[in-house]
């Protein structure tokens, strides 16, 4: 009824290719981020910003980075841990090493490095596909996990094998409470996921997805599969590493390799599947659902047993909280295999017709 | 196939066509796979501006062919010369950058995608737009864009799919996602138009519209056609030379009323009680 493109004509091209072709879907969009800048740092506290909000930014900008590898161009991944850890250290050491080095600029440096390595470790792709990449991948997780933890250079020597990060600044700008990191990220975020709008929809996100669906096809009407395969890898690999790089920076403030490991590259992938493949929207429901739903949960189930007159040991929360989550993504992938983005658009297209039926 | 439909394409001489230049001429190819031999020594030219039909038995090596045309097969022996210059790499971007494009026999379609985005990957090659200016979607990356959609839009329209530019190509039914990948090869402005068994499947007007558009490709862009069917009254009635293969090997080649009295060709295929 109020969700509906009734009465928006397009009359030139350039307006029929918004990204939101829907008036209403625009002010949505842009009173979410406004609400998200605005109004959340009013409403949330600390342990919201720290727990909740700057993790699932951080991560929803890593899951974007792999969506766009594994989502729009097919090509699986298990490496997405070993280039958030590239980004991160990299980052890192630019830091250590120049002298006055702008905090964003490093970050990108960090992303770049990473990108760099994710067209090194790309190259597989062009011979092997599906599950023999994903264990291909898997390589650049494990001699990560090795290098920096082993090798002294890139951690700067330092003895715990940890390192830090003193203070961020950024134009004498001091990112210190959690309401500046937490604007820092969503700043981040946000750009980063108009970028990867724009990607997706331009000739480069065209050949990645064609290379996806037909690649026979693909090459048939000129497209390179190198450069297509190894181009989303190089972009993928950018967001993951820039991602890294805030993980690092902002959330954990001082971290070591394990921070990166293994695990981290397959709640990534499960963010993306879970989210919806080849879905900017769906790499945010992704991290929602993983990052949020283990922390609704540990806070919604003691409430539910005192509910019903049963006091629920804490040993027993985290094993319920395991066992629904793990129920709840079956479900999910059950009912519907294109991830919680396709549920929303479902609901987007009920909504158009609403109340109607047809 | 329906053979008793050539009786009725007898009366119909071949479209009198221009007939350009020899625009693709195939010397000697020939193609292996391991010990099969997909195809022997087979030569012949395409000219420009011509509806060339190839046709044959299953099995007879007539996708073979086409996919060594736009450089996906690699034949062991032979030569491909485009317009009067060897092809040194048998690749099918160099193809794609001569501008060979074709249709597939079992749709190839980015079936993920929408109808308008299948046929934009078509006009990939044209689009010159480097990484960063399309991540930033200004200037340049957007009137690019813009223009090309405007190409897009051209062949929409001639092709007729208006109405489902926006579905998703999956979600089509067959013979509009055949119209929907002629669409994706026309926009790459070819010069040259492969068209693996475009009326495969068809009923008998979705059969009429393919031709028609065939045909108008041909009348109104020039655009030289190489088309592999079955349906014997279609290759009769809208091809201008026809060269038939059998076993890999080339037993016919000439003008359809030529192959149609070719002894081989009536033995291998066309069949007698005609």
């Amino acid at each position: 009824m109020f969700y509906r493109e009734n009465g928006q004509f397009k009359t030139s091209y350039a307006a029929d290719q918004q990204i939101f072709t829907i008036a209403q879907d625009k002010w949505f969009v842009w009173g979410l981020i406004a609400f998200a800048a605005l109004a959340v740092p009013m409403l949330a506290d600390e342990y919201m910003f720290r727990a909740i909000l700057i993790p699932f930014l951080v991560l929803s900008l890593a899951a974007l980075g792999v969506n766009l590898l594994v989502g729009y161009c097919g090509q699986i991944t298990l490496g997405a841990g070993a280039f958030m850890a590239i980004g991160a250290y990299a980052a890192y050491n630019f830091m250590v090493r120049i002298d006055g080095m702008p905090l964003v600029l490093a970050m990108l440096l960090g992303g770049v490095s990473a990108a760099a390595f994710g067209i090194l470790f790309g190259i597989p792709s062009l011979r092997v596909r599906g599950l023999y990449l994903a264990v291909a991948t898997l390589a650049a997780q494990f001699l990560c996990d090795w290098a920096f933890l082993r090798i002294g250079w890139f951690t700067n020597n330092s003895s715990s094998g940890s390192v830090s990060v003193a203070k961020l600044e950024m134009l004498g700008w001091a990112i210190d409470s959690p309401t500046e990191k937490y604007l820092f990220c969503l700043a981040f975020v946000v750009v980063f996921a108009f970028i990867g709008k724009n990607l997706t929809r331009a000739a480069i996100g065209r050949q990645w997805m064609a290379i996806r669906d037909m690649d026979v096809a693909a090459e048939v009407i000129g497209i390179r599969p190198m450069f297509a395969k190894l181009s989303a890898f190089a972009v993928s690999s950018f967001f993951v590493g820039v991602a890294g790089a805030l993980w690092g920076f902002v959330h954990l403030g001082s971290w070591e390799p394990a921070a990166f490991s293994v695990d981290r590259s397959f709640q990534l992938l499960f963010m993306v599947i879970i989210g919806g493949m080849g879905s900017i929207m769906g790499s945010f429901f992704g991290a929602a659902f993983i990052v949020i739903l283990p922390i609704f949960l540990n806070q919604f189930l003691p409430l539910l047993g005192s509910l019903v007159g049963v006091t629920v040991s804490t040993a027993g929360i985290s094993h319920a909280e395991l066992i629904i989550f793990g129920s709840l993504i079956i479900f999910f992938l059950i009912v519907e295999p294109h991830g919680l983005a396709r549920l929303w658009s479902i609901a987007k297209q009920k909504l158009r017709l609403w109340p109607f039926p047809h | 196939m329906d053979m008793t439909d050539m009786n009725s394409a007898a009366a119909t001489s071949p479209a009198g066509r221009r007939q350009g230049e020899v625009i693709l001429d195939l010397q000697n190819i020939s193609l292996r796979f391991g010990g099969v031999k997909a195809l022997t020594d087979i030569s012949f030219n395409i000219r420009e501006h011509e509806v060339r039909a190839i046709i044959g038995p299953n099995g007879a090596g007539k996708s073979s062919m086409l996919n060594v045309i736009n450089g996906v097969y690699h034949p062991q022996e032979g030569r491909i010369f485009f317009r009067g210059e060897e092809r040194k790499k048998m690749e099918p971007h160099m193809a794609a950058l001569q501008g060979i494009a074709r249709t597939f026999q079992n749709i190839a379609l980015f079936k993920g995608m929408s109808v308008l985005d299948n046929i934009m990957t078509g006009r990939n090659l044209k689009m010159k737009c480097n990484l960063f200016q399309q991540a930033l979607w200004l200037g340049p990356a957007l009137r690019e864009e813009i223009a090309h959609r405007e190409k897009v839009e051209e062949i929409v329209d001639f092709l007729e799919i208006q109405h489902i530019r926006k579905t998703p190509v999956g979600a089509l039914p067959y013979g509009l996602q055949k119209r929907v990948d002629l669409g994706r090869a026309l926009a790459m402005e070819p010069q040259i138009l492969l068209l693996d068994e475009p009326m495969a499947g068809m009923n008998v007007e979705e059969k009429q519209d393919m031709c028609r558009f065939i045909l108008d490709i041909s009348d109104q862009f020039g655009t030289t056609i190489v088309l592999i069917e079955h349906d014997m009254g279609v290759v009769m009635d809208i091809s201008d030379r026809v060269v038939v293969l059998d076993y890999g090997k080339k037993i016919g080649d000439g003008t359809p009323d030529e192959v149609r009295n070719n002894q081989d060709v009536i033995n291998a295929y066309l069949g007698s009680g005609h």
